[in-house]
């Protein structure tokens, strides 16, 4: 029973881009939290605080995203959660950004000079004005563009979704290609598709590249 | 109040291994001026910085204002309030004017409103004679203007002690003087201070005393005439004929 390709199946296919959408933010805003968290925690003074992030960080990122997913998602139901592919891959795509962001936004609070930590040490501002107004803010200069490239990264990793069954733009994919047998037709439309929602952020990310090292040598 | 600005008693601290300071003993009355000098890496530089607790010690006893430091946390964010400190490479922080430099401590720590820290920042600019930088960007001012923004912002918090780390070595000889004239108009007006430096002619001119370290060991102090012009140690006589 193979259909031919036809403007509903395109539509379809389009359509699911909000949901690579969706994904990709969730994942992002819930991995920018997390990685803030892990970014101070490897920065921080206790040891055993850098300890337990520098192993979170470790963890996801020495095993593949694919094998998070599939961890996450069966272990929904060990902890007594419904599987739903939707809480599944948000989850694993939160924790997967959080050691990632985490481990990007602690080279750049250490790219800070000392210097500047030691001054706001000594006018007495404690450690939460210290990272809030001193550190933090000249950190995210250093970090925007790598953070960028990272959401690249994501919105292209949020097709693994598609295996555990969460219908993105991938699976959207897959679903017509079952249907039409068009595979060259509806690839090539999935990925074209893709690269219109990242090559303006890669474009973005580099302008924004080009510009701190305009900053820095000023 | 006591007339002790600053109790240092049997003060150790190492790096690893490393032995930074040794037994170090000194009692800083209010008001006085101290020159600290001596070769680099003989602790001049970590004396000082134990002082505010910017390294902390591993043995012995540090009182600030009749606070002692050692005891915990608290204690040391209510003495860093009361001491400035001036660094050899400014640490301004760059991604805010000149301006909000100086009003960021006072408002954060000491909860005042901001249009008095301002006026008080506007004061203070105007007595190490920048008051028309205040609202550019540290990194469009020369060293010597850094470092005099640097002195004002410390002295925004309104200090009792002021140590200054070096705060010449990284300026352009032409702007030695400008940084020189601001902190001998402080010493002037009574403020305590701590300097590490290697400006002589600085030493000479506000000095109560004068204090060579070598090795992690004050070695020899005195008021400035006997310092330099009668020197007892060979250490220091040897220092001295160096940097002549």
């Amino acid at each position: 029973m193979i259909r031919e390709f036809s403007s509903a199946d395109l539509m379809f296919i389009v359509s699911a881009v909000r949901w690579t959408l969706i994904l990709s933010g969730i994942a992002f805003l819930g991995g920018a939290l997390g990685g803030l968290a892990v970014a101070l925690a490897r920065t921080a003074q206790g040891r055993l605080r850098r300890r337990i992030a520098a192993g979170f960080i470790q963890v996801f990122q020495g095993t593949p995203l694919l094998m998070q997913l599939f961890l996450v998602y069966f272990g929904l139901a060990v902890v007594g959660l419904p599987i739903d592919p939707l809480l599944a891959a948000a989850v694993a795509l939160t924790l997967h950004a959080s050691a990632y962001l985490g481990e990007i936004w602690r080279g750049a609070i250490e790219a800070v000079p000392p210097g500047q930590t030691e001054a706001a040490t000594a006018l007495s501002l404690s450690y939460k004005d210290r990272m809030r107004h001193v550190v933090l803010p000249q950190a995210m200069r250093l970090a925007t563009a790598p953070t960028v490239g990272f959401l690249v990264q994501l919105i292209k990793g949020t097709s693994l979704a598609s295996i555990i069954g969460f219908t993105e733009l991938t699976r959207a994919g897959q679903i017509i290609n079952n249907a039409t047998f068009k595979p060259f037709l509806v690839f090539g439309t999935v990925a074209a598709l893709y690269f219109v929602l990242c090559w303006p952020l890669s474009l973005l990310a580099r302008r924004m590249e080009a510009r701190m090292r305009l900053a820095v040598t000023r | 109040m006591t007339e002790h600005a600053i109790i240092m008693r049997a003060v150790n601290k190492y790096y690893g291994a490393y032995h930074a300071l040794v037994d170090i003993d000194l009692t800083v009355t209010r008001g006085e001026r101290i020159v600290i000098c001596g070769p680099s890496g003989s602790g001049k530089s970590t004396l000082i910085r134990t002082i505010n607790q910017l390294e902390p010690i591993e043995s012995g006893t540090i009182i600030v204002d009749g606070v002692e430091l050692t005891a915990g946390g608290e204690n040391v964010a209510r003495v860093r309030q009361d001491v400035g400190m001036v660094f050899q490479s400014f640490n301004l922080f760059p991604h805010m004017t000149v301006l909000e430099n100086c009003v960021l401590a006072p408002m954060k720590t000491r909860k005042i409103p901001r249009a008095e820290a301002e006026a008080t920042a506007r004061k203070y600019l105007e007595r190490v004679r920048i008051p028309e930088q205040a609202d550019k960007y540290p990194a469009q001012l020369s060293g010597g203007q850094q470092q005099r923004v640097a002195i004002a912002r410390a002295l925004c918090m309104k200090p009792r002690i002021m140590l200054f780390d070096e705060p010449t070595s990284a300026l352009d000889p032409e702007m030695v003087k400008e940084v020189l004239d601001t902190m001998i108009d402080l010493a002037r007006e009574g403020m305590t201070m701590l300097c590490v430096t290697h400006e002589m002619d600085f030493a000479r001119a506000v000095a109560d005393r004068v204090i060579f370290m070598d090795k992690g060991v004050i070695v020899e102090e005195n008021a400035p005439d006997q310092f330099f012009g009668n020197p007892q140690n060979e250490r220091l006589q040897n220092f001295l004929g160096q940097i002549a």
